[in-house]
């Protein structure tokens, strides 16, 4: 009897030894193919590896990582985003105007799209709407938005944002540091507070939720206007970047940011999402996308095709590891 | 306080129903300090609508509510743990992808601040020490790598752990489904110790001499309503049986079958569960009514969707001999066409008939439906009318229409006839038997036992296997009981 419950411990030790092993495999994956991404580039142009080089390779990754955070709030509520990109370009025509012109107004209108994103959040739990059909909607009215805003490319960016994003630390370029902080901060607010806990908790199961009393409402308002909110500052470090705005300028960010959270480690569904996976996913997706291909010496015509091939075997590779995990 | 020896909890006429369905028709139900109350009664009989009255989750369409002494009308989960009333719900109510400490957060709104993480870690790993000791569970294991039992023991020591709330009731239903012998015995004696520090339980299991050995009381559930309640060493095995199936009379239906019961016809089916370890098998011969019974999700769905797929694909282990129709128990989900006409969603299994050239001619299919509208009494001013214009009963009649009005010699019925009114139901028996005594087959899953009195032989599951098999004449509730009951694990 002793004997034999001490065997089933030491084999289910063995067994939760051999999951643990699987998931921290799998909680590397995402710096695993960064490195391998960084690799090639080292290989490819050893002169990439450079402070200067890293500064202009992943210049466009602070924007990008910070729409991948958006996303990521709304997929860990079971939810999907698909209105992130045109919102980051609305944020962007917003910034390059009205922001500098006139701050005030700028600053409402961008705190009144924040609200918007919580309304949303509170239409899709109330009506039990899909927010894929919301927010694809939503991604039109937004378009709308941005070109009335800034009916062609122009507007300038406020000075002290170009500050900020032309800011040179010594030693490490400003992109890392800031993904660095970015990735810490909500890894933070998202994984170790106590109302973080609550959140992944409606991804993973919403009854238990609200079967301990907590309201499924708020916590959606909270994801979305979470999302809101990395979704201004991603349009705002944007155009920090590329000094002028056009409503077109955030349209990809859609797609990438979704990419960006399942390159991650993160899950459609069920809660399962790394605030750090999801940023070094984004970092990753933005030296695959040009820095990568320009210097495998691959045609522009053919970068965006290349591109979804790298993100297929990554993504691959992780649906192999997991089913090892099973 | 003064409340004194005031009941815990206190519903009076509690009713409940779910659309047509009356889950709860007036229970008077009390728990009092120090107690373990044992509830038990069959599928449906109401045992988990009255619980989650209990806990919160649920409000009655009628009745009062009332703790420690106070009435209280609305009643809520919040309300519920803030009185100290706790409950473990037989589904899981972990949150897969949290850790074993957060997921006790969740249940504790006040461990939050600096260092909730430690607290929350200590509180869960003390209760589960005290509960299971040599548990081997970490709090900072994510529950969805757990094995089932170790998620079930988290989940049972999350109910008893204590914050700031305080705690005098706690729910236990089927708390050792998914426990081994050895650590659902510490779990009793752990509820022992707990009722003897003057708090109280409530037990649900299936498990009898569970119920028998560790209740103060015991309460008996069938139908929506409290058919007996008593101390509990008032009752015995046998008692407690009588008491959940009601013994009363129903000669009449065996009488009529015995009457009309033909010679056995060829073999249609024989069928192994992928589960049977000995070499028992399910045999069906034409013109046979055969009953699947035993307690839900043990399987018998399992056996019935595979035979569907042996007769397109052959299997092993299953052999069937003519073409097959299945009546689903889901009807909402699993039956019908939402946006299909009745005269449409009965002709579908019979598409091949209907057809004239490539197209389906119209001509026909309305001719199928008039037929199966007349015979099985549809009641619909028009086949052509959406199928959702039809009340349930209606709707379940014309997915037998769909079965019956096909080549099929074998019809398997999943459960049909949940939630159906008991007019229906007697016509639909009627016709069941009446094509049987054509020479159809008919495997007919149910979980009202009544039912099985229409069979001329019931196969018991448990667990994924055939446990019983039952003819006509030794076909009694307590035998199907006694058998999936069995304790024998």
């Amino acid at each position: 009897m002793t004997a034999a419950s001490l065997d089933t411990t030491a084999r289910s030790s063995a067994e939760r030894g051999a999951l643990a092993r699987a998931r921290l495999l799998r909680g590397l994956l995402p710096a695993l193919s960064l490195a391998l991404v960084l690799a090639a580039i080292a290989w490819l142009n050893p002169r990439a590896i450079s402070y200067f080089g890293f500064s202009l390779m992943l210049n466009l990754a602070i924007p990008i990582a910070l729409a991948t955070i958006a996303q990521m709030f709304v997929i860990s509520g079971n939810e999907l985003d698909l209105s992130i990109g045109t919102f980051v370009g609305f944020v962007g025509c917003v910034t390059a105007t009205w922001l500098k012109d006139a701050p005030l107004i700028g600053v409402a209108i961008l705190l009144g799209s924040i609200g918007v994103y919580a309304l949303l959040g509170a239409l899709i739990h109330l009506r039990n709407l899909p927010s894929i059909v919301v927010t694809l909607g939503m991604s039109f009215v937004w378009q709308g938005l941005a070109i009335l805003v800034l009916p062609k490319p122009g507007g300038k960016a406020p000075d002290w944002l170009l500050a900020i994003m032309s800011f040179k630390p010594p030693l490490i370029p400003f992109p890392i540091i800031a993904a660095l902080l970015i990735g810490l901060v909500v890894h933070f607010g998202l994984m170790r507070t106590s109302y973080g806990v609550i959140l992944r908790g409606s991804g993973g199961n919403p009854a238990a939720l609200k079967r301990a009393g907590w309201s499924l409402l708020k916590t959606k308002i909270v994801l979305f206007a979470l999302a809101g909110l990395f979704g201004v500052l991603s349009g705002m470090a944007l155009i920090g970047i590329t000094t002028s705005a056009d409503a077109n300028i955030g349209n990809g960010y859609t797609l990438l940011s979704i990419a960006g959270v399942i390159l991650g480690g993160g899950e459609f569904v069920g809660g399962r999402v790394s605030p750090i996976g999801a940023v070094i996913g984004a970092l990753t997706l933005a030296l695959a996308a040009s820095p990568l291909l320009t210097f495998m010496h691959i045609p522009p015509d053919w970068q965006v095709a290349a591109n979804g091939a790298i993100l297929i075997i990554v993504l691959a590779a992780r649906v192999l590891i997991s089913r090892k995990e099973r | 306080m003064p409340e004194g020896n005031a009941d815990i909890i206190r519903l009076n006429g509690a009713e409940k129903h779910f659309g047509a369905v009356r889950a709860l028709g007036g229970v008077d139900f009390h728990v009092r300090p120090g107690e373990c109350v044992g509830l038990v009664g069959h599928n449906g009989a109401g045992k988990s609508t009255l619980m989650h009255m209990v806990a919160g989750t649920l409000t009655p369409d009628s009745g009062k509510i009332g703790v420690h002494g106070g009435i209280e009308d609305n009643y809520s989960v919040s309300r519920a743990q803030k009185l100290g009333i706790r409950c473990v719900f037989q589904e899981l109510s972990l949150c897969p992808n949290l850790s074993v400490a957060e997921n006790t957060r969740i249940n504790h709104a006040s461990l939050s601040g600096l260092g909730w993480r430690r607290k929350a870690a200590a509180l869960i790993t003390a209760k589960l020490d005290e509960i299971f000791p040599d548990h081997g569970i970490s709090a900072w294991d994510i529950v969805g790598d757990l094995s089932i039992g170790r998620r079930q023991m988290v989940e049972v020591a999350r109910a008893f752990t204590v914050t700031q709330d305080r705690l005098d009731l706690v729910i236990l239903d089927e708390p050792t489904s998914s426990l081994d012998a050895h650590t659902a015995g510490q779990l009793l004696a752990f509820v022992r110790r707990f009722i003897a520090g003057g708090k109280s339980c409530i037990l649900i299991s299936h498990v009898l001499g569970e119920v028998l050995r560790n209740a103060d009381r015991i309460v008996v559930m069938r139908d929506g309503k409290v058919v007996v309640a008593d101390a509990a060493n008032a009752f015995d095995r046998d008692r407690l049986v009588t008491a959940m199936g009601g013994a009363e009379a129903r000669q009449k239906i065996a009488a009529e079958i015995a009457a009309a019961k033909p010679a056995a016809g060829p073999l249609r089916v024989r069928a192994r569960p992928a589960a049977q370890k000995d070499g028992a098998d399910l045999v069906a011969r034409a013109g046979e009514i055969i009953g699947l019974a035993g307690l839900a999700g043990h399987g018998q769905t399992d056996l019935l969707l595979a035979i569907f797929a042996a007769a397109s694909r052959a299997r092993t282990g299953i052999e069937v001999t003519a073409p097959v129709a299945l009546v689903a128990g889901d009807r909402q989900s699993d039956g019908i066409f939402p946006q299909w006409s009745i005269a449409e969603n009965i002709g579908i299994r019979s598409l091949a008939r209907l057809r004239n050239g490539l197209l389906i001619s119209p001509r026909r299919e309305a001719e199928l439906a008039q037929f199966w509208q007349k015979k099985i009494g549809i009641r619909t001013p028009d086949m052509n009318n959406n199928i959702f214009s039809l009340s349930g009963g209606n709707q379940q009649k014309a997915l037998f229409a769909r079965a019956l009005g096909s080549d099929a010699q074998i019809v398997l019925m999943d459960d049909p006839m949940r939630g159906v009114d008991i007019g229906t139901k007697l016509e639909v028996y009627d016709l069941v038997r009446e094509e049987a005594g054509r020479g159809r087959t008919f495997l007919w899953y149910t979980t009202e036992t009544e039912e099985l009195d229409n069979c001329d032989h019931v196969y018991v599951f448990k667990n994924g296997r055939i446990v019983a098999n039952l003819g006509r004449d030794e076909l009694t509730e307590e035998k199907i009981i006694q058998s999936s009951f069995g304790d024998a694990a």
